[in-house]
């Protein structure tokens, strides 16, 4: 039924997923709990550890905005975009993710600006697909970065969820 | 001092696009230091290159390639990739043959020539390489690294655009009484705000363009110059390669992430902090004994970054310099008294060399127009992908 959706990278992000259940793959040492994004099969990098099994562990999907920039020119490749068609800048947004104590970078939503973000910010990962990337073999999947929607007004005191 | 070594020699190729090959440009430079030590180049004992994997053929061989184009002479060799630390551990390779006795005198080259807009990977498919992934996922260019780290500066410290605009205006008045320079003319801060956005919230101006350069020093032992009749030199002092420390908080090219620190708690100083520390350490001196420094402003907000990172200031305060003037040529300390890469322009493998060529025509007393005046003591600092980090501290 749908057209094969590759990912750009395989076995960096949950593939199939929904936003909700969206999550970005890296791995954990078990013997020191280094997480590790993108992932690390070989070894551990932490000098102190003398060494662990690596696991694939999702990451936390929510986080908070460390910087962002946008790049206004087309980047060279290996970055795929389509010559003839005019570049529209991308927001990119780097991470902190605070269970894993790390920071991650990644392009930002669609409709995403720079105007519509500050350092502190709250964003989640969502499936998205390459920017500019028309690419062949049909679209790469990524992972996105979008600000998390406002919560609804706060429940009276001692309201229900 | 049994760590120094001396800088008999000191020369560079005018920076630009000129549209030769890096090996003209490297020998232009080779031959003016070689002039400048007063020494012949079947004098040399030992080459040491600088590399590029851009320019020339097969751009992989620099040291032998600059050998062969001075004529071969049977002198010891050595090629060094170290992507912008690649000068500076090309003179860490030096240095160290000259204390260890394998070389009295020798010839350090870097030079380039480089692609027009942004740096880009080695062809092909290399998903097992950051640089290439960087690129390929998310076409993050250098100046999108340098993007995140100004607006985090304007986030944590209230920096503004006009602050990174006076470093430009800073370098390129500098800039412009330097005669080597590719750019000469004067900028100002309304050019700045009006030239197009790269990566908000830097403009093209806040950005170093590339270029092509050449840079090259002649070091020997302080025997060797003192036999030679120069007998109070410029010295190296000392020479920092460190890499960071795990784990590295700061999101550094070429890279999609940091390191995680749930395992281990991070450092509380900078990896850019540690490679100027490095050398202080080696140097046996500190911040407050420098006369200038030469940094790596590949980003006017970058150059901020670096005054706090060796100790100019405390973090948070390297806008209230520039304002100030503290690092202007009149200044205090000035920094990037050359003009920078601001009026350079990177050209990878030359321009740790080239900072350190200016070190010696300032601590000479023979940088012209842009002298500091009594220079005594001088830090270079850069820092290369993949967690190269470099400088190199010399005085007089």
């Amino acid at each position: 039924m749908s057209r094969t959706r590759t990912p750009v990278v395989a076995g960096w992000f949950t593939e199939d997923s929904t936003d909700e259940d969206f999550r970005l793959l890296g791995t954990r040492c078990s013997g020191c709990r280094t997480v590790f994004f993108p992932r690390e099969d070989r070894f551990c990098r932490n000098p102190g550890c003398s060494g662990g099994e690596l696991a694939e562990v999702p990451l936390s999907k929510r986080g908070t905005v460390w910087s962002f920039t946008d790049g206004r020119y087309r980047p060279p490749p290996p970055y795929v975009s389509d010559p003839d068609v005019p570049w529209e800048p991308c927001t990119l947004i780097a991470v902190e993710l605070a269970a894993e104590r790390m920071v991650v970078l990644g392009q930002a939503a669609p409709g995403v600006g720079v105007a519509d973000l500050e350092v502190g910010t709250r964003v989640e990962a969502v499936p998205g697909v390459l920017l500019g990337a028309p690419g062949s073999g049909g679209p790469r999947t990524t992972w996105n970065w979008r600000p998390v929607p406002a919560p609804r007004p706060a429940a009276p005191e001692g309201g229900t969820a | 001092m049994t760590g120094d070594v001396a800088v008999l020699g000191a020369g560079m190729h005018q920076w630009g696009k000129w549209g030769r090959s890096f090996v003209e440009y490297g020998r232009v430079a080779a031959k003016a230091a070689l002039a400048d030590a007063g020494l012949d180049w079947r004098d040399i004992g030992s080459v040491v290159g600088a590399e590029t994997v851009r320019g020339g053929y097969p751009g992989y061989v620099a040291g032998s390639t600059f050998a062969q184009a001075l004529g071969w002479q049977g002198a010891r060799v050595t090629s060094v990739y170290a992507a912008c630390a690649s000068g500076a551990q090309a003179v860490n390779a030096a240095r160290a043959q000259i204390l260890a006795g394998l070389a009295d005198v020798v010839l350090v080259v870097g030079a380039d020539a480089a692609p027009k807009g942004f740096f880009a990977p080695a062809g092909g498919e290399r998903p097992d390489d950051p640089d290439w992934l960087r690129f390929r996922v998310l076409g993050a260019t250098n100046p999108v690294y340098f993007g995140l780290y100004a607006r985090r500066r304007m986030a944590l410290y209230g920096d503004t655009a006009e602050d990174f605009a006076l470093v430009k205006v800073k370098n390129a008045a500098a800039g412009a009484l330097n005669p080597l320079a590719r750019y000469r003319a004067p900028v100002t801060a309304e050019q700045v705000a009006a030239s197009a956005v790269v990566a908000d919230p830097l403009r093209l101006l806040d950005i170093c363009a590339t270029s092509d350069g050449a840079a090259a020093l002649v070091l020997s032992s302080m025997d060797f110059a003192g036999r030679h009749g120069a007998a109070d030199p410029v010295r190296i002092r000392a020479v920092s390669t460190v890499t960071p420390a795990f784990p590295r908080e700061v999101l550094d090219l070429p890279d999609i992430a940091t390191d995680s620190a749930v395992a281990v708690e991070p450092a509380p100083e900078t990896f850019r902090a540690s490679i100027a520390r490095a050398a202080y350490e080696e140097a046996g001196l500190g911040p407050q004994d420098l006369s200038l420094a030469e940094v790596y402003d590949l980003s006017t907000a970058l150059e901020l970054e670096w005054y706090e990172d060796i100790g100019l200031c405390a973090p948070g305060e390297g806008a209230k310099l520039v304002r100030e003037g503290v690092t202007a040529l009149g200044g205090r300390v000035p920094v990037n008294p050359s003009g920078g890469l601001a009026s350079f322009g990177e050209a990878v493998p030359a321009q740790a060399i080239a900072q350190v060529c200016e070190l010696t025509w300032q601590l000479r007393g023979t940088a012209g127009e842009r002298q500091v005046p009594g220079a005594r003591a001088g830090i270079t600092a850069n820092q290369g992908l993949f967690g190269h980090g470099s400088a190199v501290i010399a005085v007089r």
